[in-house]
């Protein structure tokens, strides 16, 4: 065990050597306090930490520092994200502190994905500086209390660094120096992009392994439980970035419609297994869009509860 | 070289509505030789606005000429006479050329037939591609010969993000990934390291961001 960077539940689990298990919500698209309550009510208790995201898909919707905050109300440790498109260098700053003034001590560094998907394409994108150069911010912020142009900050922001990383993104023979870039610029803890392709994933952690990378870094293996083969073949062809191996699909439409989302949820049961015994993963993040309320019987079966609670 | 595409015909129609005497004008330079404002293409739109449908109140006289540069005030000054009934320029040069001769010709309205798109290249017939965004602190010495600023759709400066896809960017499947390129251009020049390095935030100060930019150069003595 090492000594905290910023004493978050996910931190002190993981550094105590437990096998995390996180999950995540994106804040309302309006502000409609009650539909984020219901949502996030099912995961107390299921989950270290729940990422609350930041305009996800380029689509507007409650800020992820307030989608924090009333997180907090509920019980749950946030791990707030923040993409490189929406905000400049000042803005990123300024809601850091504001953010860790609120309470908030995980904070994902990302480079969002492009505006033109969202809601709002025409806007300008903003990309003053990217995730890698984001997470040196904040390590900076935090390790030697200054802003980026070297003054001193007035309470520094002790923040437990993540970052994502893509596997299944190209070139797929830079992807592990990528990660080993993100750790060189500071990041703590990265949550990979949901993982079907199970074969390349094993690929991606030997390398990890090989280069030491999971000794630098927790690395926390991300999955999606597949709601449908409909769901699977939408995401395959339309969401970038996404590795979704055709077997798995003819796996899903095998079954009877009805049976599907049961399928889905085996496949990422046999995942979270293997990733337990997976040398160099950290933990697993579960990313169950708009499913929160199975979360806790998909944290049951894979016999990840009750979570550790550590001092 | 800069590259524009001519506005919709209904826009420019629109724009001259109000004059009876317009001066087309195109531009030798750049937009010639990217085919959207030259010689030919000043006559070609003149033809074009020359039909009496246009206009609800009488069709315009139309008078065709092309400079050299109109983005230098020394041809627009010394060749350049605009004919004596004129009430309003059209001008299918860049928007450097629009605003220089709008400078000159200071007692007219001057208006714009291109929407002045990009800097970019010729990369195969009839395509031309954006290749530089005049950020003022050029780093293509690092990233292969490959812009990123002008060519990765989020202006990375650390590598391919998680969208980048067989190749293509995120944004589109046609497009392609400037750092996929930038990869595989600097294995093939062993400049790999390249990529390891984390690059520093960029100072885009003389991108634009300390205002207007200038370039001040003294006078060359005669050799
Ligand atoms: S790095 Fe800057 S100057 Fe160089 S090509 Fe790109 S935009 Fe132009
Ligand atoms: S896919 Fe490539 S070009 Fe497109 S935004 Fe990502 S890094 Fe830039």
């Amino acid at each position: 065990m090492s000594e905290l960077k910023s004493g978050s539940n996910l931190e002190k689990i993981l550094n105590a050597g437990h096998f995390a298990f996180t999950g995540e919500c994106g804040p309302p698209k309006g502000a409609n306090v009650d539909h984020l309550n219901e949502k996030l009510s099912h995961l107390v208790g299921v989950v270290d930490a729940v990422n609350m995201t930041d305009n996800q898909t380029a689509v507007v919707r409650m800020s992820s520092i307030a989608g924090s905050v009333l997180m907090m109300e509920k019980g749950l440790e946030p791990n707030f994200q923040m993409v490189c498109r929406d905000r400049n260098r000042l803005a990123m700053m300024s809601d850091i502190l504001g953010a860790y003034a609120m309470g908030i001590r995980n904070m994902l560094c990302l480079s969002g994905d492009h505006q033109g998907f969202g809601n709002h394409p025409e806007a300008k994108g903003v990309y003053d500086i990217d995730s890698m150069q984001l997470i040196a911010m904040v390590k900076k912020m935090r390790d030697e209390g200054k802003f980026m142009n070297g003054e001193d900050i007035d309470g520094p922001p002790k923040l437990f660094i993540g970052a994502a990383a893509n596997p299944f993104a190209d070139p797929y023979e830079y992807r592990v120096f990528r990660l080993a870039k993100k750790i060189k610029a500071g990041v703590d803890f990265v949550q990979t992009q949901c993982i079907f392709n199970m074969e390349k994933f094993r690929d991606f952690m030997k390398q990890a392994v090989d280069m030491g990378l999971h000794q630098k870094c927790y690395i926390l293996a991300g999955v999606t439980p597949m709601k449908s083969a409909g769901m699977a073949n939408f995401m395959s062809k339309f969401v970038p970035g996404m590795d979704i191996p055709e077997p798995l699909i003819k796996r899903l439409r095998g079954v009877a419609k009805k049976d599907q989302s049961e399928e889905g949820i085996k496949f990422s049961l046999e995942q979270i297994e293997e990733f337990k015994e997976m040398e160099g993963v950290a933990g697993v993040h579960l990313m169950a869009i708009e499913w929160e309320h199975r979360v806790p019987e998909i944290a049951e079966r894979a016999n990840v509860l009750p979570r550790p609670v550590v001092d | 070289m800069i590259v524009g595409n001519l506005k919709p015909l209904e826009e420019i129609v629109a724009s001259i509505a109000d004059y009876k005497n317009i001066f087309v004008l195109g531009c030798g330079g750049c937009v010639s030789v990217c085919l959207t404002g030259g010689d030919r293409q000043a006559h070609e739109l003149a033809t074009d606005l020359n039909h009496i449908r246009h206009y609800k109140a009488g069709k315009p006289k139309f008078n065709v000429h092309t400079v050299e540069r109109q983005c230098e005030p020394d041809w627009l000054n010394t060749y350049l006479t605009i004919p004596e009934n004129t009430d309003a320029v059209l001008t299918l040069a860049c928007g450097a050329g629009v605003q220089t001769m709008a400078s000159i010709f200071d007692s007219l309205p001057v208006i714009p037939a291109i929407n002045t798109t990009f800097m970019g290249s010729n990369v195969e017939p009839g395509v031309w591609q954006e290749m530089c965004q005049g950020c003022g602190d050029c780093m293509l010495g690092v990233t292969g010969g490959i812009c990123p600023i002008a060519r990765c759709a989020k202006t990375l400066f650390n590598g391919p993000c998680g969208g980048s896809s067989n190749g293509s960017c995120e944004v589109d499947q046609k497009i392609p990934c400037a750092w996929a390129m930038i990869y595989y251009k600097l294995k093939k020049t062993n400049q790999l390291h390249y990529l390891m390095k984390v690059r520093e935030p960029k100072n885009w100060q003389p991108a634009g961001g300390a205002g207007p930019r200038k370039l001040v150069r003294p006078f060359n003595k005669p050799l």
